[in-house]
């Protein structure tokens, strides 16, 4: 057994003993904290297989996003947290479901050890049109170029969210605010931290932007990088969110899955078909369309965050 | 000169991981919140700082090197500020935070 | 056994433990935890799809791995969308639990509340 086998089973034990402490643990808030680190671990996992692209992403936002709001949530469910008796499930239950469960367990793990070898792959057909989009990043390219209606649609699917979370405020809030209110004295570690923080994180995040045409990043990562800047500054109350009824919000959020439906409608007429770039100026066009998917990312997330408006808005 | 190097980057690695082991082991040992904190906190630091020292030398180029150590003081503040946070937080509400 | 199988064997069991923690645990916010634990398991498994479908260079298919991508931002919208419903639900009845004989709003001078 090599070095490298004794540490990837290692580490595969690690992950599965945290995601046992995330379902097993006593509280909701623990259960949380170890939910963030089993992501954390997560991503490792994903550079051992070769997936960069992916582990940035479960690191941003499976791992950071969903931690802040997950956080935020058992925090404020604390006074909710005791089960009453009829709920705690029985004996027989949890043996039932226990069956179930390495029953399903089983079926998959029969399918991983089935696998031919080398698996059936669409790498050849990737690698052969790569060229083309002027990308040296296969993902990036299956993601803005041969699955651009696969994003186009998770787009729309990250704007429904937002609906629906808006849409879960009392009549009297609607059009208000989300979050607090600005702090008129921000604690001030906390304010340290989001006046440091932000400048070089807006540069990082651009930059993984901009560097996932050819190397591994993307408009998803380098969006929940932005996403994150603008979480802390809401945190640290240095700036409120925007009400729901602004008008530049609501543009930001539509912009993006707005924009690519645009371009992809607009393959009609400018090469051979929906949702297909004119040769030879497929890089820039792809470009141009992931800076609006970055900004509609960036604001999507934070609103996801911050939840329904909570104010009345002003008038 | 590589051999050298090599040896360097392996000591280096191996005292941080001595300190991060250190610190899981303040923190599993240590009575209280506020002095399980204070163990993570130095002990982290230290052991990314000198894991970080031993990686330099793999960098491969000037600008990987400069990425390490920005990433290094990123963790830095990020670490001394949630730090604060939860020693403050502890202080307020008493220990079963 | 190669890294590939032993991640996809991994996530196997995260199905079935989150499958588990799906069943057992009466609190929506856990649920939604355990949920994610199943997503995450199953984007393992595409994950061994894409490292057994290294060919032409890449070292993994890049299909899978963009199927992954696009399903990590969705299971967060769809876990906004469930912490979003669960606070609500816990504003207006004072609890957070999925029994419907429970959804009876507590004295408006709060002396209901746990």
């Amino acid at each position: 057994m090599s070095v490298r086998l004794a540490l990837d089973i290692g580490l595969a034990l690690l992950v599965f003993a945290v995601a046992a402490r995330t379902i097993f643990a006593r509280g909701a808030f623990e259960a949380v904290v170890d939910y963030v680190a089993y992501g954390l671990l997560l991503s490792i996992v994903w550079i051992r297989l070769f997936a960069v692209d992916v582990a940035l992403t479960e690191d941003a936002i499976g791992g950071g996003v969903t931690g802040v709001l997950l956080i935020g949530a058992a925090a404020r469910l604390r006074s909710a947290e005791t089960v009453a008796a009829e709920e705690t499930p029985s004996g027989s239950l949890r043996v039932f479901a226990a069956c179930l469960c390495l029953l399903v367990t089983a079926v998959l793990a029969g399918v991983v050890l089935l696998l031919p070898d080398p698996g059936p792959t669409l790498a050849p057909q990737a690698a052969e049109h790569l060229a083309e989009t002027g990308l040296g990043n296969p993902v990036t390219a299956v993601l803005i170029a041969y699955r651009a209606v696969d994003t186009m649609l998770e787009k729309v699917v990250l704007v429904l969210a937002v609906v629906g979370v808006w849409s879960l405020a009392p009549d009297r809030f609607w059009g208000g605010a989300p979050g607090e209110a600005r702090a008129a004295r921000p604690e001030p570690t906390l304010a340290f931290l989001a006046q440091v923080l932000p400048p070089l994180g807006i540069l990082v995040g651009i930059h993984v932007f901009w560097a996932g045409a050819n190397e591994p990043g993307g408009a998803f990562q380098g969006g929940a990088i932005l996403a994150a800047m603008w979480l802390i500054l809401m945190m640290a109350r240095l700036t409120e969110a925007p009400p729901v009824g602004a008008l530049w919000l609501r543009l930001a959020l539509v912009a993006g899955p707005a924009v690519f439906l645009a371009f992809g409608v607009a393959g009609f007429v400018m090469a051979s078909g929906f949702f297909s770039y004119p040769p030879g100026f497929a890089k820039p066009l792809i470009l141009f369309i992931e800076a609006f998917m970055l900004l509609t990312i960036a604001v999507t997330l934070p609103m996801l965050v911050a939840g329904p408006p909570r104010r009345e808005p002003r008038p | 000169m590589s051999f050298a190097l090599d040896v360097f980057s392996i000591v280096a690695n191996g005292a941080g991981v001595f300190f991060f082991v250190a610190g899981i082991v303040g923190l599993l040992r240590f009575p209280d919140a506020l002095t399980r904190l204070h163990a993570l906190t130095k002990a982290d630091n230290l052991g990314l700082g000198l894991v970080v020292l031993g990686l330099l030398t793999r960098a491969g180029s000037l600008l990987g090197a400069l990425k390490l150590i920005a990433i290094w003081a990123l963790v830095q503040l990020a670490g001394a500020t949630a730090a604060q946070l939860i020693g403050r937080a502890v202080r307020r509400k008493g220990p079963a935070v | 056994m190669t890294q590939a199988t032993l991640a996809g064997l991994i996530g196997a069991a995260l199905v079935g433990l989150g499958l588990y923690g799906l069943i057992t645990n009466p609190q929506p916010l856990r649920k939604n935890l355990a949920f994610n634990l199943i997503g995450s398991g199953v984007f393992l498994i595409f994950g061994i799809f894409a490292r057994k479908g290294a060919a032409a260079g890449f070292p993994a298919d890049p299909v899978p791995q963009a199927m992954v991508i696009t399903g990590i931002v969705v299971a967060f919208a769809a876990s906004a969308l469930a912490v979003a419903l669960v606070l609500r639900l816990h504003e207006e009845t004072g609890r957070a639990t999925l029994r419907p004989d429970a959804w009876t709003k507590p004295p408006s001078d709060g002396a209901g509340s746990e």
